[in-house]
């Protein structure tokens, strides 16, 4: 069975490790935040000025100068700092943060992303994606396998205006996680009860699959 | 010396149509309130306005976009409005869509007196169109270059006589590198005190960036998304 947002979360927060500062974007990647394996500390960084992101208020003590760079209110953990947005794309650019995960539209086998524009139909703007893409060393994508009606989002070539190019490490979607290797995409592992041949007909470019592909362990 | 003008209408004295604004904030957190009313209330047109985002339709920035005081934006990310990507889509505005953090960065350099450096941001993306690459170390990178504005208004927490700025949490974002980078600054501020009440090793912008400042009123400080505990 494809797994939900929260499957989704859940598998990536196994590449989380012990010390690691990170980046996670709007939708699925903050719902990682979630999944921290009990005994490890990640610190969360949010790129509208905070490290140490902590869990969201309890009701009545939201904060409007205490946000995410998705704008929602939250709270900071003992540890935390605040600082300015150029300091904080200091911290993004100099490749400081260890792991950045995101959504996109489309990923290519080569590591490119599509995420910020449709033309002539959505123009919300790139925000810290662009950014986020071209200095992070290790960039994840979390993603459903195809989109609303069932096209692929992992692809030969964007379609969509580009947010990057070969930058994409890992794509983590509700069928399969996925490796972008100097070869193309590389399967992984499968969802739970998930068939490779599924995987294969759902993704828009060559699969390399050697080997008995594990079920992913949730 | 004393920068304190009385509210954000004196404040905007000396403001023209067509000259170009950078304003604080992050969505709707560390917005200048007080000033923006009174560039609504002013009347004055075809602004260029530097902003990370736009405002919501009924605050903030949004208010000058529904009154179609604003000719260009620069910004990052404008997704919170409806009537920005209304005017957008139908060629009635200019914007400019720039990476958060070069666009960060541009303001910074702008401030500091930097022309022009190199950031991978936006490197093989239409971002890049008609800019100059150059690979450093084995890496490509974009020429982009500093940016500064007629006024760049801000808001801060605290401030002092003498023009001293103490931001607030996750509501210093763009309004420290900003107040860097106008020509003249405006600092609205919450608490506004005497010289020497507040601590020097707790300035974030130091008072020789800001030129007028101002102690706001009614703020509202509205929260975009608030969200809480289950």
């Amino acid at each position: 069975m494809s797994l939900d947002k929260n499957g989704i979360a859940k598998r990536i927060a196994q590449e989380l490790k012990d010390g690691y500062y990170v980046n996670l974007g709007i939708g699925i990647p903050t719902l990682v935040a979630n999944f921290v394996p009990d005994g490890m500390e990640v610190i969360l960084q949010s790129e509208n000025g905070l490290l140490g992101i902590g869990p969201f208020p309890e009701k009545g003590k939201a904060d409007a100068d205490l946000i995410n760079a998705g704008k929602q209110t939250v709270t900071t953990i003992p540890g935390s700092s605040f600082f300015d947005s150029s300091l904080s794309f200091a911290m993004i650019r100099g490749g400081h943060v260890d792991l950045t995960v995101l959504g996109a539209f489309e990923v290519t086998d080569k590591g490119d992303i599509s995420s910020w524009k449709i033309p002539g139909k959505m123009v919300k703007g790139m925000g810290g994606a662009m950014d986020l893409v071209a200095a992070a060393k290790n960039i994840i994508v979390a993603t459903t396998h195809t989109d609303r009606n069932g096209n692929p989002k992992l692809v030969k070539e964007c379609k969509l205006p580009l947010t990057g190019v070969r930058c994409v490490t890992k794509i983590v979607s509700d069928l399969a996680v996925i490796e972008v290797t100097d070869q193309g995409f590389k399967l992984l592992e499968r969802a739970p009860g998930v068939e490779v041949q599924e995987i294969i007909d759902k993704t828009g470019a060559p699969l390399i699959v050697e080997g008995e592909i594990p079920e992913m362990n949730l | 010396m004393n920068k304190v003008v009385k509210n954000a209408k004196e404040a905007i004295v000396g403001m023209e149509n067509g000259q170009i604004f950078m304003l604080g904030g992050f969505g709707l957190s560390g917005i200048p309130e007080n000033t923006i009313n009174a560039l609504v209330e002013s009347g004055l047109t075809d602004l260029t306005c530097i902003s990370n985002n736009a405002g919501v339709d009924d605050f903030g920035l949004g208010l000058l976009l529904k009154k179609h005081q604003i000719k260009k934006m620069i910004s990052s990310y404008v997704g919170e409005n409806k009537e920005f990507e209304r005017q957008l889509l139908e060629g009635e505005l200019e914007v400019d869509l720039i990476p958060q953090g070069t666009l960060a960065e541009r303001i910074r350099a702008g401030g500091s007196g930097i022309p022009a450096f190199f950031v991978p941001a936006g490197y093989g993306t239409e971002v890049a169109e008609g800019k100059e690459v150059r690979e450093f170390n084995g890496k490509m990178h974009l020429l982009e270059h500093g940016l500064t504005a007629d006024f760049a208004i801000v808001k801060a927490w605290k401030g002092d006589t003498m023009g001293n700025l103490i931001y607030r949490h996750t509501a210093n974002n763009f309004n420290q590198p900003m107040a860097m980078a106008g020509k003249i600054t405006v600092a609205e501020v919450e608490e506004l005190v005497p010289a020497g009440e507040l601590d020097p090793a707790q300035i974030h912008t130091p008072g020789i960036f800001v030129q007028r400042i101002f102690q706001g009123v009614d703020y509202e400080k509205r929260i975009e998304f608030e969200t809480t505990k289950q």
